[in-house]
């Protein structure tokens, strides 16, 4: 062999890398679940919460006395749609939730309403204040209002680094799960290990591989909500990177563990949605989990998706530095090395 | 004599169920094809896996290139190339990739395209594993046993499940590998195989060594060259062929007796006296030179190809 020709590979680290990356790439349904699923999400999410005018309030008034006069002062606000009902129609409306409130009585008036509906006490207020209007009550004051549609303070703003967040968490888990149980099953993990391939390579490139296609994933979405939504990163990009990462090393960390043992891909299915779950419901995805119990606070901050999507928040919206996500930046290094350390030392190669 | 390259001494590996290996010695001289035959679940598999290092035995000794798995694994992985039964090599990879991937775990080896030249597989070096026949697939996984220009190449049921053209084009193969001077131990259960590529053969049942030797060696131990095979009806009993002239026993299969025998010109014409004179009939008869297979049936009253 002439001693001019290249070494035939490059470093096994190196190889095993390229070599998951092409696997990966080349299963059609992956890189719809990957790519194109969490810009749908994105899309169909970030329109149905998009801005606009709150809904006007529809209240009822009985027919009766002085209903036309009521009927004119409340159609005055523009806050209330108000529709004339009989008496019975109008009890009927209110008990089935078509209007929050009806206006009966005569002189003494009576508002029916129900007090545990939120936009009961909205519908008080506003025909009590156009109702009193017309009677000949007038205001003391009028306080200008100010509506806040800042950046980093609209429902899409909460919501994209929630989705980035979500995403990181399934992609990493379900590519390393999903593959290293599959090459358990077809006995390829135990071809491996009769050659001198060291396993600390193989895990580790399944982290890289990761980390390579995590960069196109969430660099979609970001640019994505940045042109659609206007949702910018208002902190450094550095920072917003380095969170990905470490969120992205936190996640390939908690699939190794979870694929460590398991034998079929039922099994791995079916442990990665227990894991996800209450991560999905708790951690801050959709909504924020400040109305769970101060109790479970703890608890819910310590886990990783928790942690990654308030330190994306930070970064993202609040445009907040290094010093106020190290504790966030912490807990994600912490699952990276916890996880991974005992799902190789558990790990099973046949 | 040159040393043993592989040496096991009264290994052993039992499960709850199974004895799967139960007090086996080999030893394989360097250059040596060594095969070890039996039928499925004879303890072929977890034997080779053993002296592969993949698996574990409960006591024995096992000695690799004079070395242990315990103290060498790392010196040994690289000396040794394995091709293990069942393994599924990634679907989506090409050919190529996949060699290519396997050459990067090893210090010294070919260039994976010209492994795949002398493999007969250059034309398919662009196309995913998942599109390869049995037999390419097959080339492949001994191809990715060959990348680490390996002392000794194990091969467990190598050509298993394939077609006549596939197994001649596997075992030249392995008979390049030899002609470099290289070591191979393989199982089958195969007897043309094992007749075919072994230098020497151990014959392996219930995780037992029940007879070791050449080929010849082994055939010779029937010490019958030839064998009839036929069915009477009524059944006849094995007493009656006692008389036959270069009689060494016979078993008996279903309704199908095999007798041994030194000459078919003495024995064919007696056998069928003795058919005629019970009254029998002749349902079917035939004769063919003993095979391992014929010894293994001696040996255990059944056939290697029978689970």
């Amino acid at each position: 062999m002439s001693e001019t020709r290249k070494p035939p590979t490059f470093h096994p680290l190196i190889e095993m890398t390229i070599v998951r990356l092409k696997e990966f790439g080349r299963e059609p349904e992956v890189v719809f679940w990957v790519f194109a699923f969490p810009l749908l999400l994105t899309v169909a999410l970030g329109f149905a919460f998009r801005e606009k005018p709150p809904d006007k309030i529809p209240v009822g008034v009985a027919q009766g006395f002085e209903a036309q006069k009521r009927l004119k002062a409340l159609e005055e606000s523009n806050a209330l749609m108000p529709r004339l009902y009989t008496p019975q129609e109008g009890r009927e409306e209110l008990r089935r939730g078509r209007i929050s409130l009806l206006v009966t009585g005569d002189e003494a008036m009576t508002y029916r309403l129900d007090p545990t509906r939120p936009d009961a006490r909205t519908a008080r207020v506003e025909v009590d204040a156009a109702l009193q209007k017309q009677a000949g009550r007038s205001d003391k004051f009028s306080a200008t209002i100010e509506p806040v549609t800042e950046q980093g303070s609209r429902y899409i703003d909460f919501l994209v680094p929630g989705l980035l967040g979500m995403n990181l968490m399934g992609t990493s888990m379900w590519s390393i799960g999903f593959s290293v149980v599959n090459a358990r099953l077809k006995k390829l993990l135990r071809r491996f290990i009769s050659t001198p391939m060291r396993k600390s390579h193989y895990l580790l490139a399944q982290f890289l591989s990761r980390m390579v296609f995590m960069v196109a994933e969430v660099a979609i979405v970001a640019i994505f909500a940045w042109l659609v939504f206007d949702v910018a990163i208002r902190g450094s990009i550095a920072l917003f990177s380095l969170t990905c990462i470490l969120g992205g090393c936190a996640f390939a960390g908690v699939g190794i563990l979870i694929a460590s043992r398991v034998k079929t891909l039922e099994g791995v299915s079916g442990l990665m949605n227990v894991i996800m779950m209450p991560m999905w419901i708790c951690s801050g995805v959709f909504f924020s989990y400040e109305r769970f119990p101060d109790a479970a606070k703890p608890i819910i901050r310590a886990l990783p998706l928790t942690a990654l999507n308030d330190a994306l928040r930070a970064v993202m919206n609040d445009g907040y530095g290094f010093a106020h996500v190290a504790p966030q930046l912490a807990i994600l290094l912490a699952w990276t090395v916890v996880a991974g350390v005992i799902g190789l030392k558990i790990f099973r190669w046949q | 004599m040159s040393e043993p390259v592989i040496s096991c001494k009264d290994l052993r590996k039992h499960y709850p169920d199974v004895k799967a290996v139960d007090g086996i010695d080999l030893e394989v001289l360097a250059g040596e094809c060594f095969g070890l035959l039996g039928p499925n679940g004879a303890g072929k598999t977890t034997t080779i896996e053993i002296l592969e290092g993949i698996n574990t035995a409960d006591s024995g000794d096992v000695r690799i290139l004079g070395m242990t798995w315990k103290d060498n694994e790392r010196e040994l992985r690289e000396r040794i190339g394995v091709s293990l039964q069942e393994t599924q090599l990634a679907e989506r990879l090409t050919v190529y990739e996949t060699l290519r991937l396997f050459r990067s775990f090893y210090r010294n080896g070919p260039y994976p395209d010209d492994l795949l030249q002398s493999l007969s597989l250059e034309e398919k070096r662009n196309s995913r594993v998942g599109k390869l026949s049995g037999g390419q697939k097959q080339r492949l996984a001994v191809a990715c046993a060959l990348v680490g220009e390996p002392d000794i190449l194990f091969l467990d049921e190598p050509t298993t499940g394939l077609d006549p053209q596939s197994r001649l084009q596997l075992w030249e193969v392995v008979a390049g590998y030899r002609r470099r001077g290289g070591t191979v131990l393989l199982t089958t259960h195969y007897m043309e195989e094992a007749e075919r590529l072994c230098d020497r053969i151990a014959i392996i049942d219930h995780g037992q060594r029940i007879a070791l030797g050449t080929p010849q060696e082994l055939i010779a131990r029937l010490e019958a060259p030839h064998i009839i095979e036929f069915v009477t009806l009524p059944e006849m009993q094995e007493s009656e062929f006692a008389n036959i002239s270069g009689y060494h026993g016979a078993t008996k299969r279903g309704d199908r007796w095999q007798l041994r025998v030194d000459s078919l010109a003495e024995s064919v014409p007696q056998l069928l006296a003795i058919v005629e004179g019970r009254g029998a009939k002749l349902e079917t008869l035939s004769t063919h030179a003993a095979t391992l297979e014929d010894l293994f049936v001696a040996l255990t009253g059944r056939e290697l190809r029978d689970v």
